[in-house]
């Protein structure tokens, strides 16, 4: 039991972990541009097989990895450059509008260049088998990667934000995106910027995942909403936000699944418990998410109040 | 003495070390234009904002006719008789003048919780809101769409926005900001009728206005109230000369 | 000044585009009670299956402009609000309830319900935070019928059969259930024209162009904001009655957030705040998908395509564009 618990923790964490990477640059780009991007999870999905295909092409997942960043890093540009800009200062609406149309071309134009078949990945010989933690307990060593390098990732997000003066713009940017127009920074690069780091670690994301899930043309949608899920709780703008609900948001999920089920066999029989649980441990995150709202409008950590 | 219609105690507000309003105490009459001046960023919008309950205060009280209304947000106080204008206009442009008031009317006025009759005939409703289009000269108006006023129009129609609710007392915040002089002369007139049915707290820069309509005022500078009195009494204050009218002279 | 008044209240500023609004909505009533008539005559039968979809879409379009149109809440979850109307078919057929006068009010308080709850959390924000609360609660309804395996699952639920109506066999065939949606439709769409004028409407589209002048009159904009919402849901609701009884089948693929993008696209294509607009945009929008599929499987793109350029290309957005075309029409 307590093996299995653990076993969930280290799972809730490594999602956590992704789903931080995903949101980290998603609630940057709400809380400076505020921009609502629906592509998002577009660009997860596109790091992943950007991945898949440069692995399969120089034979080697650190290499494939190693040159999937600075290609996700420069299709986020071109997106910035060519539909992103334009929705700077728009209504909402449209905003919702073109980032839906990018979807629907991203993923339909992900179908026809690598086709409707799941790719898959091969974990890379060095990290595949396992670690032995405590006991019995084994954890695959590939996903003690994950949560390494995502860790690594967050630090050096976490410096960024609070120890550099782009971080400092960044965070005036969420506070107070006019005044920091006015103050004379150059808005458009720093939105450029923050849009290009948000695709890259999105991307990161996707090709962190991509030898432990089938990447398919429909991946990106899933993590999007999570990634809402998240945002919306950590507070829209804060990276430490994003931080904390992603890890909220990946434990509640994973321990929820296998011990909802547990904890309602108490008060149920087995058979009922495990149906029930099963029905509502998806939703679990949902419930976390309008318990979190209705007590703190404006998420854990807001950058502004909710407007 | 009986009780003051509005009363003031101790009002406060700060944002970080800035006082926006300290200390604020003062009492309204019954019947009375209560004005109250101030150079700029002397804290008389915000004192407004934390009056008509859109600005929670730090500290202090504010009463409405003996009725503790500090809890209050500002439409429970626009429901017991208290009722602001916009120093932006701030009406609703796609609907008609007509419809404006008629809302105000709606607003206190049984249920707006039906789903089926065409409010715009109801006849109760568009009666009430043209008598105070008509105190206020818009009844002519009242079929055109809002957003195609005049500038000094669309202040007029504030005002009978605000006389629909019904107040008791009205909180005018710069009626008279970016109106031309005919307009101006037009609605400083209209307060003047005001004046005889209902009490007003006027924010105004317009000092000519001001002195030819207040009762009493109030001089509120830094956030604090320097000289509270009679126009006459205020005008020969000292402090008043000091710190307001010397800084006019000097600007 | 009281001859002024009667005069005021007996024509209202837009009377006369009501008028002719309605004539117009008359006409098309009347080719389309004539379609199945035609369609058969034209051998094309599969046209009543389309022009009903298109009706159906066109109820949930409508609703979504009660809340987006004329209350400026831009909900991304409203076709949970289909699906959660389909499966209460799909769930009281299972047990052997198969006519309308019950599953259609399941439905709709079913869904009215749920409205009530999300809701009431969703509203308590704005901007982009009810956007993404309204896509998740959208997405929880989804994943809640996804694992409800004991009816379907991922996999969806066959019905028995269409619904009767009071006991009768009534829409057994294509024709009547086009005429059945085609009255759903009517009906809802007459009710929603006097909801928006009536005195709840006036506040709801006052608290649209300016929620802090309607405070200052007196008016929370809250509780009438979350009664278009709460209406909005319910008509949705029935609109997932009349898919499940068309396919006969009900699938979590009803609710997932790719169908509420749509539904905004055809609000927003056919005009928001006009209610026969988004029923238009709805029919635009599944003719365009219907005409696209048949040339590529990757219709979708196109689609993307488009919308994107339409943004991009108006410059007062989408409702911009809209308003112009229509200004000129």
């Amino acid at each position: 039991m307590l093996n299995l618990f653990l076993i969930q923790a280290l799972n809730g964490v490594q999602l956590g972990i992704l789903l931080f990477l995903v949101a980290a640059g998603l609630t940057l780009i709400f809380g400076v541009m505020d921009l609502i991007n629906l592509a998002h999870g577009a660009l997860y999905m596109i790091g992943a097989y950007l991945a898949a295909t440069l692995t399969a092409a120089t034979g080697s997942f650190g290499l494939g990895l190693l040159l999937a960043l600075p290609a996700t890093l420069a299709f986020g540009l071109a997106l910035e450059v060519l539909v992103v800009r334009h929705l700077y200062g728009r209504d909402h609406l449209d905003q919702v509008l073109a980032t839906f149309g990018l979807i629907l071309i991203l993923n339909e134009g992900v179908r026809i260049v690598w086709g409707a078949a799941p790719m898959s990945v091969p974990v890379p010989d060095a990290l595949s088998g396992s670690v032995h933690l405590v006991g019995t307990l084994h954890y695959p060593l590939y996903r003690v990667a994950i949560i390494a390098a995502g860790l690594a990732t967050a630090l050096g997000l976490h410096l960024l934000v609070n120890h550099t003066r782009l971080g400092m713009r960044l965070r005036a940017g969420a506070s107070n995106g006019p005044m920091v127009a006015a103050l004379g920074v150059d808005i458009r690069r720093l939105f450029l910027v923050v849009f290009g780091l948000g695709a890259m670690l999105a991307g990161f994301a996707g090709a962190m995942v991509a030898p432990i899930l089938s990447v398919d043309p429909g991946m990106g949608d899933s993590v999007l909403i999570l990634t809402f899920v998240v945002i919306v709780i950590g507070g829209v703008g804060s990276v430490r936000g994003a931080f904390v609900a992603g890890l909220l948001v990946g434990l509640a999920d994973q321990l929820g699944r296998t011990f909802g089920p547990i904890l309602l066999r108490s008060v149920m029989d087995a058979s009922a418990a495990s149906q029930t649980g099963r029905t509502l441990a998806p939703m679990l995150i949902y419930i976390l998410m309008a318990a979190v709202l209705f007590f703190r409008p404006s998420g854990l950590f807001p950058a502004r109040g909710s407007r | 003495m009986t009780t003051p219609l509005l009363s003031v105690r101790n009002l406060r507000k700060s944002y970080g070390a800035l006082k926006v309003t300290d200390d604020v105490s003062l009492d309204v009459a019954s019947g009375e234009l209560h004005a109250i001046i101030g150079p700029n960023g002397a804290g008389k919008t915000t004192l407004i904002h934390q009056l008509s309950g859109s600005l929670p205060s730090d500290s202090g009280t504010v009463h409405l006719a003996g009725e503790d209304v500090t809890p209050l947000s500002m439409v429970a106080r626009v429901r017991r008789g208290l009722a602001r204008s916009f120093q932006i206009t701030s009406i609703l442009d796609g609907f008609s003048v007509l419809e404006n008031v008629a809302l105000a009317v709606q607003a206190r006025s049984d249920s707006s919780f039906r789903f089926f009759r065409p409010s715009a005939g109801e006849t109760a409703l568009n009666a009430e809101a043209m008598t105070a289009l008509d105190r206020v000269g818009l009844a002519d108006r009242a079929g055109r769409r809002a957003g195609s006023l005049s500038h000094g129009e669309k202040r007029q129609l504030e005002l009978a926005v605000a006389l629909a609710t019904n107040a008791r007392l009205l909180l005018l915040d710069e009626p008279l900001a970016g109106t031309g002089p005919e307009e101006s002369a037009i609605l400083v007139g209209l307060m003047r009728a005001l004046k005889a049915t209902h009490t007003i707290v006027l924010i105004e820069h317009d000092m000519d206005a001001v002195f030819a309509l207040a009762d009493r005022m109030s001089v509120l500078v830094y956030g604090r109230v320097i000289a509270s009195g009679a126009p006459d009494t205020v005008r020969s204050d000292p402090a008043v000369r000091a710190a307001y009218l010397g800084e006019e002279e000097a600007a | 000044m009281s001859t002024l008044v009667a005069r005021i209240s007996a024509e209202p500023p837009r009377r006369r585009a009501a008028l002719s609004g309605t004539a117009l909505a008359g006409l098309v009533l009347a080719a389309l009670a004539a379609l199945p008539l035609a369609a058969e005559a034209a051998g094309l039968p599969f046209l009543v299956v389309t022009a009903t979809r298109m009706m159906i879409f066109g109820l949930a379009a409508l609703s979504l402009d009660l809340v987006l149109g004329y209350g400026a809440m831009v909900s991304f979850g409203h076709a949970a609000f289909i699906g959660l109307g389909a499966y209460a078919v799909g769930i009281l057929d299972a047990h052997g309830i198969r006519d309308l006068a019950v599953q259609a009010p399941a439905a709709a308080v079913t869904c009215a319900l749920f409205a009530l709850v999300t809701g009431a959390i969703s509203l308590r924000t704005r901007g982009v935070y009810f956007i993404m609360i309204t896509l998740a609660f959208g997405q929880m309804a989804y994943f809640f019928m996804v694992s409800l395996a004991a009816y379907g699952g991922d996999d969806g639920l066959p019905l028995s059969g269409r619904s009767t109506l009071f006991g009768m066999r009534l829409i057994e065939g294509d024709p009547a259930l086009f005429y059945l949606v085609l009255a759903v439709l009517a009906v809802a769409l007459l009710a929603l024209r006097r909801v928006v004028a009536s005195r709840f409407g006036r506040v709801l589209r006052g608290s649209r162009d300016n929620a802090v002048r309607m405070q200052a009159i007196g008016f929370s904009p809250l509780p009438y904001r979350l009664t278009a919402y709460v209406i909005a849901g319910a008509i949705a609701g029935l609109a997932g009655v009349l898919l499940a009884n068309q396919a006969e089948f009900v699938s979590p693929a009803y609710m997932s957030w790719q169908r509420s993008g749509e539904l905004i696209v055809m609000v927003v294509l056919g005009g928001m705040g006009t209610l026969v607009g988004p029923v238009v945009g709805a029919a635009a929008l599944i003719a365009l998908e219907e005409v696209l599929a048949h040339y590529s499987d990757h219709w979708r793109l196109g689609l993307g395509v488009m919308l994107v350029a339409v943004v991009l290309l108006s410059r007062g957005g989408l409702a911009g564009l809209a308003a112009k075309i229509g200004r000129r029409a």
